[in-house]
């Protein structure tokens, strides 16, 4: 059935950009935009597959991945937070560092072999009509991710740490005044968010498509930037903003398999489309909903 | 959002190739191009030859295809030098590039891709006694004395895949995962549909595009459907292949390959498929040209190879464990009749059971190379503009 095979593209697709999103969302709780996010992605995927090359250990790939992201965020951090740059320029700066140095480096595993991610289905829920096909057919990588967002619900609302994060987010003066540091509590969401971005990466190259080619993100660090915006920066409506963002993604190959005459630029276009026609029906909505720290940045 | 990466990666890229193209044409600078020596054949006795890549020579796919191809002519020509330049874009600065080889002495120069033409016959014009060879465009109006273009039929090869993927199927349907909808394309898809057709009267091939050479997360999404669809043979053209081959594989279906040799990451699914072999015919125009003999031979035109005319430099990829000697002889009579024919041969459908190509007519490489429309049994549709 149609409806369930772009839903269930839209988990395969979206799980990436969730990644990525969740961990914008983190950042910009905390009160930071970090528009590198597709740079983070960019070397998450590289890092990952040229360590499952070298390595052959896929699960190794995941943690290189997050690595990799979590460094390219310690770059956007230490710039935004220590040296007090701007964090716009500098993220948009971060996006074209990360394109360059994984086409540089990643020339070299273009069209190399590495293990990866197959997909699994999970016993007895796999069989399940519609919603095994949706959710329980994917790689083990998908099926982690369906926890991520959830723990990251629960760490921001129902943790200590989670509100420090929020508070300097809203608050950085009381934040302040209860002998905490600011900067450091940022710093450690960005570094933090951007890992989660170098995740999606890994899972993108090593799980989803298994292989690397500079600038396969294309742009996916953006839609979850957009995403955490109209999600109102709430870690559940980013998951589900995310499936619903894949399965646009996977309509027009979808369509195209069944035979179905409709412009295939068109259909490529659509989920942008999808994001813009959203982000504009919520327009200033969203903005109410944005951490206050993180409102004074965007409605200066 | 996808306009502003798009946009910004394309000012990277210009950036990027301006450097390099900057580093190749540094050499230029002040030397000028050796003068024409008193109305010699031009190419004879060159001391270097000139290759001139679009992409890098290890993409495996097309451009490291044509850099194995000059590497060849280098083993087999010892006594000539040869030039190579990556990452060449399609514009004015592939000229300056070529300006640049011929400074170092190359009077055979290999333009490589297909935009390359245009600044191939602005050298071709300024240098007369070099000669300029394009490989994959046409030259339309007169030929210059000291140019042409070269390719292969490169639907030949795959009309033969077509025939494997035929025999092979079980559910009488094929996936094909293209690019762009362009003539070579359309060609490839049709040509592949019209050899299955040929074993299989009933079987369908389900064409998918990704708007991309190269966007391996599409193409997963791509495969992961024609799967889904009941599809149990896959095969692609685009510049990178490795996603679709590994969720063919991992889905348990069969793989035909395009490009180069992929059995080793589907050592059950492969079956056959296509790849590059330009080291006999860049030698041969490389030879043509020592001799002196370029002007008025078989190059100094739009040269396409086939199976009809001679070596194609589009052959066929090694068989797979999955094809049975019954499809192997098929193939081969195949093959043995394409050397007085064409997979075009009529009668040639459209999708809409339109005479496209009438009984008894054969159309010619031109006519080929500029086909539109999608055959009977190709299930999918092309843009409309």
């Amino acid at each position: 059935m149609l409806v369930v095979d772009v839903l269930a593209g839209g988990v395969r697709g979206g799980t990436a950009i969730m990644f990525a999103a969740l961990g914008e969302t983190l950042a910009e709780r905390a009160g930071v935009v970090n528009l590198g996010t597709e740079g983070c992605m960019l070397v998450g995927a590289l890092g990952g597959y040229a360590v499952a090359a070298e390595t052959g250990s896929p699960w190794l790939s995941l943690l290189a991945g997050a690595l990799a992201g979590a460094l390219l965020g310690l770059v956007h951090a230490a710039a935004v937070l220590w040296r007090g740059a701007d964090q716009f320029a500098t993220g948009l700066t971060l996006m074209f560092l990360g394109l360059g140095l994984t086409s540089l480096f990643g020339a070299a595993y273009v069209g190399s072999p590495a293990p990866g991610f197959d997909p699994v289905p999970v016993p007895v829920l796999g069989d399940l009509p519609i919603v095994g096909e949706i959710l329980f057919r994917h790689d083990p990588v998908t099926y982690l991710s369906f926890a991520v967002a959830p723990l990251l619900w629960f760490f921001l609302g129902r943790t200590r740490t989670g509100l420090l994060v929020r508070t300097a987010g809203e608050r950085a003066d009381v934040l302040h005044a209860h002998g905490h540091s600011p900067a450091l509590v940022r710093a450690a969401a960005v570094v933090a968010g951007a890992g989660l971005a170098g995740l999606g990466g890994a899972q993108l190259s090593t799980a989803y498509a298994h292989a690397w080619f500079e600038g396969m993100t294309a742009g996916r660090g953006f839609i979850a930037v957009a995403l955490v915006i109209f999600a109102a920066w709430r870690p559940l409506w980013v998951m589900a903003g995310s499936y619903l963002f894949g399965a646009a993604l996977a309509l027009a190959p979808a369509l195209q398999a069944r035979g179905h005459a409709l412009n295939q630029f068109a259909l490529d276009a659509l989920p942008f489309v999808v994001t813009l026609v959203i982000l504009a029906i919520l327009g200033r909505r969203t903005l109410r909903a944005a951490p206050e720290e993180l409102r004074r940045v965007f409605a200066r | 959002m996808r306009t502003i990466f798009a946009g910004a990666a394309l000012t990277a890229l210009a950036v990027l190739s301006t450097l390099t193209t900057a580093a190749c044409s540094a050499n230029t600078a002040g030397t000028a191009a050796p003068a024409v020596s008193g109305g010699a054949a031009p190419g004879k006795d060159s001391p270097a030859v000139g290759f001139v890549f679009v992409g890098p020579k290890d993409d495996y796919g097309y451009n490291q295809a044509a850099y194995q191809g000059s590497q060849e002519v280098a083993k087999v020509f010892p006594q000539l030098k040869v030039i190579t330049a990556e990452n060449v874009p399609e514009d004015d600065n592939a000229a300056r590039v070529m300006n640049s080889m011929i400074a170092k002495g190359a009077r055979i120069i290999f333009a490589t891709s297909y935009g390359h033409l245009d600044a191939a016959l602005k050298v071709a014009a300024e240098h007369p006694d070099v000669v300029v060879v394009q490989q994959g465009n046409l030259i339309t109006g007169t030929t210059p004395p000291n140019a042409g273009t070269f390719f292969g039929t490169v639907y030949e090869p795959v009309y033969l895949a077509g025939i494997a993927a035929g025999k092979a199927t079980k559910t009488g349907k094929l996936g094909y995962v293209y690019a762009f909808p362009i003539s070579q394309t359309i060609d490839n898809i049709d040509a592949f549909e019209l050899g299955a057709r040929s074993v299989n009267p009933t079987v369908k091939t389900y064409a998918v595009s990704t708007s991309s050479w190269c966007d391996p997360a599409k193409q997963a999404e791509a495969a992961a459907n024609l799967l889904k669809q009941g599809v149990d043979v896959i095969t692609q053209h685009q510049d990178c292949t490795a996603t679709v081959i590994k969720a063919t594989e991992a889905a348990g279906a069969m793989t035909v390959g395009y490009h180069a040799d992929a059995s080793g990451i589907a050592p059950k699914g492969w079956l056959t498929g296509s790849q590059w072999n330009w080291g006999p015919l860049y030698s041969d125009i490389v030879r043509t040209a020592l001799a002196g003999t370029f002007t008025g031979s078989k190059y100094n035109a739009n040269f396409r190879v086939g199976y009809k005319t001679g070596d194609n430099p589009f052959v066929q990829s090694p068989y797979g464990p999955g094809v049975d000697e019954e499809t192997k002889k098929l193939v081969d009579a195949a093959k043995e009749k394409l050397r007085n024919s064409s997979p075009f041969a009529g009668p040639v459908r459209d999708q809409d059971g339109k005479v496209r190509v009438p009984e008894g007519t054969t159309p010619d490489y031109e006519t080929i190379e500029k086909i539109d429309y999608f055959v009977e049994g190709v299930v999918g549709s092309l843009p409309k503009s």
